[in-house]
């Protein structure tokens, strides 16, 4: 594959920050889009905006015929067994808060919901919102010291039969990776609905949601090379057709009337309102740059970096590293000795190195972990050693600075 | 800054910064290297807050780190005690003391921050985008005369 031609396809990345080249590692948080992204939801707009499903003339018809070949774009691309089990939303968390409401007629008081201590805030607050509601209970599912899931301890909290079991796939501070398939298997075996958040997977790993056998899994498009404001909601059929909406109105009707009103069958029953069209059509075209890139080089090519990346950081010196290192996905925490996270991102910055400092959204880690924040180099398909060997340079100035 | 606990008058007037002696020093630094080692040393001019007055009733919203802020009339002017975990958020703070601390309300009303941080060299660092916090720390001072 060649690099540099793969690269050139984000417009981005060809820019100086403060004098300096754009150094970007905060592909977690958000990827950059290439040139296919941004010229597919360009032409949409240019010859084909229209609203979906309803209108009766062409331009319209282009338009739903775009929006639905992605539907069945993404049924193939994790391994879905129908179009229908694709919902869209506009992101993770709506995906997650959209399962959390509509179980609420499934849950009672006293049920348990285990959720990963890595989780994110999008797949805890959702849950703790239909505990207030339901009566049910929120038990976390505690790490180990190199902060992976503590399968001992998931032994020993299936037992307690819990009705839902909520994973992170990769975690989003800190990039470890959950072996999925089997956590999955177990809780299944206790009987409890699963959810899996593929946010941060979802653009390093090829997802077979049937292999995972998940009740539900969610990912966003913009962690993947598409837009923001669109997601995914997969679920297994049976147990997606019977989601209470957490929206209604629009396109989710079948027939209203002031006495009553029917609701349409999936995928519509959970596509309230008008949907984010030129966004769906943009992921669409995320999925296609994502297929046409050669897997196996660029996932081994992104393993390299990344543990480039980790060797180079130990290296350094006076370097905390959070998490597991040989199980990492896309994503390496750590503090600089005692500094603040803040006073590192902030240096960075100065010379035009992007990465995430902060809570990273998951406090209840950040409080497992004792401490207040840290900061996250992370990669994408764009990234080069030399965004690396700059990142290193820059972070070895940064402690000259603040440990001389 | 509406904080049930409050430094005594005597440390608010303890602090003193010499704006004619800690700005030339922004003036003189050629990179941003320089700028950042200013700001940190000045950081550490400014006295830590006791544990008792680093409560959440004093903390600025907004910034990424914690960072507390005092205010004081004492005699027609204005006094300010402020402490962050975080260096450069610190030594951001004691720059925007450095102007505001002790002056009266007009002054402080006619104080226009954006172009004080311009001409020392910080363009950007007051931004509400930020997660600094110093934007929030500008308008706590600014709405408390």
């Amino acid at each position: 594959m060649d690099f540099p031609q793969l690269r050139a396809q984000f417009p981005t990345l060809e820019q100086t920050l403060e004098g300096y080249p754009l150094c970007y590692l905060d592909t977690a948080a958000t990827s950059q889009k290439p040139k296919c992204v941004i010229d597919a939801m360009t032409q949409y707009y240019h010859k084909d905006n229209a609203n979906v499903h309803r209108a009766a003339h062409q331009l319209s018809s282009r338009a739903t015929s775009q929006y639905e070949a992605v539907r069945e774009q993404l049924k193939g691309f994790i391994k879905a067994s129908r179009r229908e089990e694709i919902i869209f939303t506009h992101g993770t968390t709506e995906s997650i808060n959209m399962v959390a409401h509509g179980l609420i007629n499934q849950t009672k008081s006293g049920d348990i919901i285990l959720i990963d201590t890595a989780a994110h805030h999008a797949n805890i607050v959702p849950w703790q919102e239909l505990a207030k509601r339901s009566g049910a209970i929120i038990k976390p599912i505690p790490l180990t010291e190199d902060c992976q899931l503590d399968e001992q301890a998931y032994e020993a909290l299936l037992e307690q039969k819990p009705a839902i079991v909520a994973l992170c796939h990769v975690s989003n501070a800190l990039g470890t990776l959950n072996p999925v398939n089997h956590l999955v298997a177990k809780a299944k075996a206790a009987g409890a609905i699963t959810l899996v958040d593929g946010a941060q997977a979802i653009a390093h790993l090829e997802i077979d949601v049937q292999a995972i056998d998940c009740d539900f899994y969610v990912f966003s498009g913009h962690k993947m090379y598409g837009p923001t404001g669109i997601g995914v909601l997969y679920g297994r059929f049976d147990i997606l057709d019977k989601l209470e909406p957490m929206m209604t109105g629009g396109e989710m009707i079948k027939t209203v009337s002031f006495d009553a009103t029917e609701f349409n069958i999936l995928p519509n029953r959970l596509e309230a309102g008008t949907p984010p069209i030129a966004e769906v059509i943009g992921l669409g075209a995320a999925i296609e740059f994502i297929q046409n890139l050669p897997k196996a080089e660029t996932a081994q090519r992104e393993q390299e970096l990344l543990t480039y990346l980790q060797t180079q950081l130990a290296n350094l010196g006076d370097i905390k590293l959070y998490g597991a290192h040989e199980n990492n996905i896309g994503a390496v925490a750590f503090n600089l000795a005692d500094e603040h996270h803040q006073d590192v991102g902030i240096l960075l910055d100065q010379q035009g190195i992007a990465v995430r400092c902060g809570h990273h959204c998951a406090m209840p880690l950040m409080q497992s972990l004792a401490i207040k924040g840290c900061c996250r180099a992370s990669i994408g398909v764009y990234t080069s050693k030399e965004d690396i060997d700059r990142f290193i340079e820059a972070l070895t100035s940064v402690k000259e600075m603040l440990l001389e | 800054m509406s904080s049930a606990v409050q430094p005594a008058t005597e440390t608010f007037l303890a602090l003193k910064f010499d704006s004619g002696e800690i700005l030339p020093r922004f003036d003189n630094a050629n990179n941003w290297q320089e700028r950042y080692r200013q700001i940190m040393l000045l950081g550490k001019t400014l006295p830590k807050l006791e544990d008792e007055f680093r409560v959440e009733q004093a903390q600025v919203r907004g910034c990424e780190s914690n960072a507390w802020l005092y205010h004081s009339e004492i005699d027609g002017k204005h006094y300010y005690l402020a402490d962050s975990d975080a260096r450069i958020v610190k030594g951001l703070v004691a720059l925007l003391l450095t102007a505001c601390h002790g002056k009266s309300a007009d002054e402080i009303a006619a104080f226009d921050i954006e172009a004080y941080f311009d001409r020392l060299g910080l363009t950007g660092q007051l931004s509400p985008s930020r997660t600094n916090g110093l934007f929030a720390l500008a308008k706590a001072i600014k709405t408390s005369v």
